[in-house]
């Protein structure tokens, strides 16, 4: 039935291809990562958005065996994309994949039951696997004990205990991998159908029936997961907990990023003006220094505030708080029609909304996805925090309100609430305006607790880094040379008067809206920083200080603000930042939506409704504003 | 506890009064055996009946697995966290409703 590229091979090779399956928690990225250690790869699958890790290590035999680690999944039957990958994977159907030439099935040592299933599904498919007793070391601690040769005869597969952390059983797990690979031959036919309810009942049975065989219940259970989530889940403490996690998380991407950007923002300031002095003057200089290389700083310099999400959100899943996280917030996320797994993707995009959008992919149903893709550029990202600084800095007075409260820091806190608000608002809507009907089932393992490996936390914080740049970069190099374009040409006439921005097409797309804008109280120089604006949300700060010709290079913030008190209304001001909580300020974000969701649907959907907001919100705090007194 | 969970298509009073309820109505601590799952939770699912019935099989949710309710949201004490034999699974309510558990007689 499946195409097996691999049968043909020659008897004698010195490459072999192996893929790793499992149940969710198994500790099977932890073997990934001791298997191949740095020697990794990580892609996307063709056509699809699924992450594609490989890795390449060599046995002792001096064969070289390259890895693929698939998603983690409890049966054959793929409910979300990255399921559909490992089913194909493990089939030798997926496009553009050679069949692996053998499966290692890592299993938890100490949660067996769910994984002795998934071991029976994948003896149908006929490919010869080795079954990964994996985090032994736990197991043997608890007294737990597991008759290895007994559960080997009963699953008709070889099986090795290991502890993937301490790199125990590594050798004589590649020692089985090479012996499966060299009988490739020997493999059965693949008799895998998905399986009616009739049909996992029955291989329940089996799997229980081998279970209680094989398996004698441990000597000393872990109680330690119980008794911390008395804690953790206790109806109201556990909300108290998650909130105070989230409030250190937030200080800590705040706090502990600015020396790291600023070394960065001083660094690429450094090189555009390297840049500008070393080249000649001239278009060529212009587009090195304020297209590509301002274009990547403007993006790099958020690194350090995404790698400090990534480490805590690594350390949550890791440790197996995040499912706990999940549980404790499905209801207020399910009141908005959003699911309990939306937690995460939401809770990065106050980093920034492209890496929120790509870990969406965690979410089985594609209208849960989608919604949660379409909510997530509403939470405030830093991007927006130049901008909300200016604005305040400028126009709101550096006074303290009820006796403790900072008027500024409440103004900054309302802009935040208010993303979060009409975020969970516009969910709510899509899911009872547009997409009634039922709710997607929530159904997750709470794993057992366990102390985050610091190794393997750097190893997969690495790995995200290095999506993050690579995918991000691709997306924003493009647009950010169309921006430069956009605010470059054509040339202001001779014996111009204005800044050189004025005359380039973004310039003149900047006035031709005005009259558009003026409603909510924009004057033309706002809405011609909307446009390059459009790259990154901070770019505006910057196009500010050019329009009004202030600062030169970097525009000096401070000489910014006291300008624009001068030239714009409180009114205009209130109105510029009720925009920016709203609208799709940001290119790459819309690229990135094209990318995972495959289609310029929603990115189109996701600009019109954003801009509509983003309008009808600034009108109504402009005309407030005004009635108020404030124009 | 809502009447909503409560009823299910599959809700029979015979079974009620020899200790069979849906897991939805059962409350934190109550302990029993699955004697019956079924993809008819009693309230409108996205997915049919036989893929929830699936998914729940999956998760361990099988006839004869001991269950134990650990724990219970804030809201509407909505979700459940429970013990199925020896793994620790996280559902909501409505969908506790496709699973049918003999408590034991407190």
């Amino acid at each position: 039935m499946a195409p097996d590229s691999g049968a043909a091979a020659p008897p004698v090779i010195d490459t072999a291809r192996i893929a790793l399956v499992g149940n969710p928690n198994s500790g099977k990225t932890a073997l990934f990562n001791a298997l191949t250690g740095s020697r990794q790869k990580v892609a996307n699958y063709a056509g699809v958005t699924v992450e594609r890790k490989e890795g390449v290590l060599t046995a002792p035999s001096g064969r070289q065996i390259r890895v693929l680690d698939l998603p983690g999944t409890y049966s054959l039957r793929a409910r979300s994309p990255d399921e559909v990958v490992t089913r194909d994977a493990v089939l030798g159907k997926l496009a553009g994949e050679d069949a692996p030439q053998a499966l290692v099935c890592v299993a938890d040592a100490t949660n067996l039951r769910l994984v002795l299933r998934l071991a029976l599904e994948l003896k149908q498919v006929g490919r010869p696997f080795v079954l990964a007793l994996n985090m032994f070391d736990i197991a043997q601690r608890q007294g737990l004990r597991i008759d290895v040769e007994r559960l080997q005869a009963e699953i008709g597969a070889p099986i090795v205990t290991t502890v993937a952390t301490r790199k125990r059983g590594l050798p004589e797990l590649l020692e089985k991998v090479e012996a499966l690979v060299d009988r490739e031959a020997l493999s059965g036919d693949n008799v895998w159908h998905e399986p009616s309810p009739a049909e996992i009942r029955a291989a329940h049975a089996e799997a229980q029936r081998i279970f209680k065989l094989c398996v004698k219940p441990p000597e000393r259970p872990d109680t330690m997961t119980g008794k911390i989530d008395d804690v953790l889940l206790h109806p109201a403490a556990g909300l108290v907990i998650l909130l105070g996690l989230l409030f250190v998380m937030f200080q800590a991407v705040f706090t502990w990023a600015t020396p790291a950007m600023d070394i960065i923002d001083g660094g690429f300031a450094a090189l555009i003006e390297l840049t500008n002095t070393r080249l000649p003057q001239g278009l060529l200089t212009s587009f090195i220094a304020d297209g590509l290389i301002a274009g990547v700083g403007s993006v790099l310099v958020f690194l350090p505030q995404i790698l400090i999400l990534f480490f805590f959100i690594l350390l949550l899943e890791d440790s197996g708080y995040m499912a706990r996280a999940a549980f404790l917030m499905d209801k207020i996320m399910g009141g908005a029609g959003l699911h309990g797994r939306a937690f995460i993707p939401l809770l990065s995009s106050f980093a920034c909304a492209i890496p929120g959008i790509m870990s969406t992919r965690v979410i089985d149903n594609r209208q849960d996805r989608l919604t949660t893709i379409l909510v997530a550029p509403l939470m405030t990202c830093s991007a927006r925090i130049p901008v909300y600084t200016l604005i305040i800095g400028a126009f709101i007075p550096n006074q303290t309100v009820w006796g403790v409260l900072s008027l500024q820091g409440l103004v900054m806190f309302g802009l935040y609430a208010g993303g979060i608000v009409s975020a969970l608002l516009v969910s709510f809507v899509i899911r009872r305006v547009f997409w009634r009907g039922a709710v997607e089932p929530f159904m997750m393992e709470l794993p057992t607790y366990r102390w985050p490996e610091p190794r393997n936390v750097l190893m997969n914080l690495w790995a995200r880094a290095r999506i993050f740049i690579s995918r991000a970069g691709r997306i924003i190099m493009p647009l950010m040379v169309l921006v430069w374009v956009l605010s470059t040409f054509p040339y202001p006439p001779e014996g111009a008067t204005g800044p050189a921005i004025d005359y380039s097409i973004a310039g003149q797309l900047g006035q031709f809206l005005a009259p558009l804008m003026a409603p909510i109280g924009f004057n033309w120089q706002m809405t011609v920083a909307l446009i390059p604006g459009m790259a990154a949300r901070e770019v505006a700060v910057a196009v500010l200080g050019t329009v009004y010709a202030v600062g030169g290079e970097d525009g000096e913030t401070g000489a910014l603000s006291t300008l624009l008190k001068n030239q714009w209304s409180l009114a205009s001001a209130l109105s510029f930042l009720a925009w920016y909580v709203f609208a799709p300020q940001c290119l790459p974000t819309l690229g990135v939506v094209k990318r995972e969701t495959n289609s310029w649907v929603w990115p189109t959907v996701m600009f019109v409704y954003m801009v509509g907001l983003a309008y009808i919100a600034a009108f109504i705090t402009y005309h407030v504003a005004v009635a108020l007194g404030a124009g | 506890m809502s009447e909503a969970f409560v009823l299910s298509p599959d809700f029979n009073p015979a079974e009620s009064a020899s200790g069979v309820r849906t897991l939805a109505s059962a409350g934190l601590g109550e302990r029993g055996v699955i004697v019956r799952v079924t993809g008819h939770s009693g309230a409108a699912e996205a997915v049919e009946a036989e893929e929830l019935e699936r998914r729940l099989l999956e998760m361990g949710f099988v006839e004869g697995a001991a269950i134990e309710v650990l724990h219970e949201g804030l809201f509407g004490r909505d979700p459940i966290a429970v013990r199925v034999d020896d793994t620790r699974v996280a559902l909501r309510r409505r969908e506790a409703g496709a699973i049918s558990v003999k408590f034991d007689g407190r």
